[in-house]
């Protein structure tokens, strides 16, 4: 579902944000969601339990330029192994890909190797997170 | 910190609302609606606790959360918690199990015994509770759309272990309209998810009287950017919703609101969340015997479980959320709880390693043991700020609550998913508020370390055991009668379809060692699968 922005001028950013996995925590990713509507993205929530294969296929229908993932329950690594290739077969190698959630400091280094160039850890800000989306987009 | 000029002295307003004056006195009392719903501890409106003597007579239960891993592992947790000092048990499901899947099903794949125990089988809870006296030790499902399915494990294992089941004590959460506002395993669309939990009630009724078939959540709803007020308001719609289902089919409301429950949530203003405590015991009371037109006390009691919060505890600086936790509890012991329950100070990161989980309960016992608060009930009673408040609180849930009734009722606006909507962009609001420093937190927006360096030790997560417990599935599913399994599911199937009460069907098929994902496809296959409504 589309859920619209704030007017801004230039092309609106368009971000999908997806819960993968099974994992049922979206306050955070819900949170994240208004931050960015209000910094006059377009937003794509996609709601619970995103298989990779989902996450891909809306990624590439959408035609967004950011691949955002929240993930609070710890299968960040396991389901980013499986993201990749999906992206990478869409060709979508050359959007933005960002995660935020429950990401131990050990994993963040396995998850930017993985092509997620931004990683925000439980305790991010905002506006870092919109920030950094803002600067990276091609 | 320098002292405040008068000048710059601002108004002070609690997160549920309601103005916060300097001090209080007997008028204030009287204004907000003087002692009317006060009363005596034991006595209707039991604003003040529901019984007499309280914790004189038997402290609060200890029950922490805990699963992982394998029934195996689960097993030898709930062993190390006893041996502790623990007094119930409070069962966490990995997420397979949670929305109804089998270890070995495809969705699975990374996620079994991750966040807590999984089970496929009735094998899997006798090998869990293998060795501990369900008697002595009352134990609680953490399970909400899985709920009915393990409800029935959860009686077969106990009748075959010899239990008599009339006689059984232990709760489920089973609170499925919570789980479309917050914390997300549901699994069948609204209605049926709503007819499942009736079908829970009223077998338990009958079949398991001493057992809680329901524990109504304003925790998740608080954690979900809820306000104290709407939390305690929320749950009671979502109770009454539960109750209308069942008083439809014929039950008396004294034939099972008795075994109704409540979960709630502690963390902010100290005083706001004992008003709340108080409040909504006497609103509750008041509901019950109004509305509902119950007469047994027990059916007016807000039986509850008070838990520290995740909400409250920070990323940052971990080791502050075991005080954090301490002030919880001592909350949860003034608010007169009938079972408590904290995070630990490293569940911001991971799940609780004996250690942690321990001092969370070494903190609980250091209340019941050196801190005198077993000793009288509701000891804030009778303060000018805490009657006033209590007052105040409940005036504010009451209005929530017509407030919900107006727009249509909580199924109707979880259905539609404006209850969701609510309570997250106040989240969005807490968060920008979190992130300017207006709403304080230490470690967080006051008092940082920088460059804080974190030292939690990760709970591990075993591919191996994952595999071994899919292994035992296998080896469940080669052992068994299939021509039985098949007559069960397909009993499951039928009863479904014809709106009859599924609970005797569910335990015949558990009992044939059927699985939690083969009893759930059966369930889809008539209900169908809930769609979440995105709306900001």
């Amino acid at each position: 579902m589309n859920l619209g922005a704030q007017t801004n001028s230039g092309p609106r950013i368009r971000v999908l944000l997806a819960k993968p996995g099974l994992d049922g925590h979206d306050q955070g990713a819900k949170v994240v969601a208004r931050a960015m509507m209000d910094a006059g993205f377009e937003v794509i929530y996609t709601g619970l339990r995103q298989t990779p294969e989902n996450v891909a296929r809306m990624a590439m229908e959408e035609d967004v330029d950011v691949i955002a993932l929240s993930s609070l329950a710890g299968s960040h690594l396991p389901f980013c192994r499986k993201l990749k290739p999906l992206l990478e077969a869409q060709g979508l190698n050359d959007k933005l890909w960002v995660i935020g959630g429950n990401l131990p400091a050990q994993d963040h280094e396995a998850l930017r190797q993985l092509g997620f160039q931004g990683v925000f850890p439980t305790g991010s800000k905002l506006d870092a997170i919109v920030g950094f989306i803002r600067e990276h987009v091609k | 910190m320098s002292e405040r000029k008068p000048s710059e002295i601002r108004p002070v307003v609690n997160e549920s609302g309601i103005a916060i004056k300097p001090h209080y006195t007997a008028a204030d009392v009287e204004a907000s609606g003087g002692l009317a719903m006060l009363g005596k501890p034991g006595e209707f409106p039991f604003t003040r606790g529901i019984h007499a003597l309280m914790y004189r007579k038997q402290p609060w239960t200890m029950r922490q959360y805990a699963g992982f891993g394998n029934p195996q592992e689960t097993n030898q947790r709930f062993k190390y918690l006893i041996a502790n000092g623990q007094t119930g048990l409070n069962v966490a499901f990995d997420l397979p199990t949670q929305i109804g899947l089998d270890s070995d099903d495809p969705l699975a794949e990374g996620e079994v015994g991750r966040v807590g125990m999984s089970i496929d089988t009735l094998r899997d809870f006798e090998i869990a509770f293998e060795g501990i006296d369900l008697k002595e030790i009352t134990v609680s499902l953490t399970i909400n759309g899985a709920a009915a399915i393990l409800i029935a494990m959860y009686l077969a294992m106990a009748e075959k272990r010899g239990y008599d089941v009339k006689q059984l004590r232990g709760t489920a959460q089973n609170d499925i309209l919570k789980e479309f506002i917050g914390r997300g395993t549901w699994i069948f669309p609204v209605e049926p998810s709503i007819r499942l939990v009736g079908d829970t009630i009223e077998y338990c009724a009958e079949h398991a009287p001493k057992y809680s078939p329901v524990s109504v959540c304003g925790y998740h709803i608080r954690e979900s950017g809820a306000n104290p007020a709407q939390e305690m308001a929320y749950a009671f719609c979502i109770a009454k919703a539960y109750a209308d289902e069942v008083i439809k089919r014929g039950l008396a409301v004294d034939e099972f609101a008795g075994r109704l429950s409540y979960n709630f949530n502690i963390f902010g203003n100290l005083f706001e969340q004992v008003a709340k405590f108080r409040a909504g015991r006497g609103l509750w009371a008041k509901i019950m015997k109004e509305q509902y037109g119950a007469e047994k006390p027990g059916s007016m009691w807000l039986r509850m479980i008070a838990a520290g919060g995740g909400g409250g505890l920070t990323f940052e600086q971990p080791e502050l959320n075991i005080v954090r936790g301490a002030y919880y509890a001592l909350i949860s012991a003034l608010s007169g709880t009938q079972t408590m329950a904290l995070c630990s100070y490293d569940e911001a990161y991971t799940i609780p390693t004996e250690y942690s989980a321990r001092v969370s309960l070494r903190t609980m016992q250091i209340l019941i043991e050196e801190m005198g608060l077993t000793e009288t009930v509701d000891p804030l009673g009778g303060s000018y700020y805490v009657e006033t408040l209590t007052n105040q609180m409940r005036a504010e849930m009451e209005g929530i609550m017509a407030e919900v009734d107006a727009l249509g009722g909580m199924v109707k606006l979880v259905s539609e998913g404006i209850v969701q909507a609510k309570v997250s962009a106040q989240a969005y609001q807490m968060q920008r508020d979190l992130e300017s420093g207006k709403f304080p937190k230490v470690g967080v927006n006051k008092y940082r370390i920088p460059e804080e360096e974190h030292k939690v030790e990760f709970h591990p997560y075993s591919e191996a055991d994952a595999q071994k417990q899919i292994a035992s599935l296998d080896a469940v599913r080669a052992q068994r009668d299939p021509a039985q399994v098949a007559q069960c599911l397909a009993r499951v199937r039928e009863d479904a379809a014809a709106r009859r009460n599924v609970m005797p069907a569910l335990v015949a098929a558990v009992k044939a060692y059927a699985s939690v994902g083969e009893m759930t496809r059966e369930l889809v296959g008539v209900f169908g699968r809930y769609r979440e409504p995105i709306r900001f």
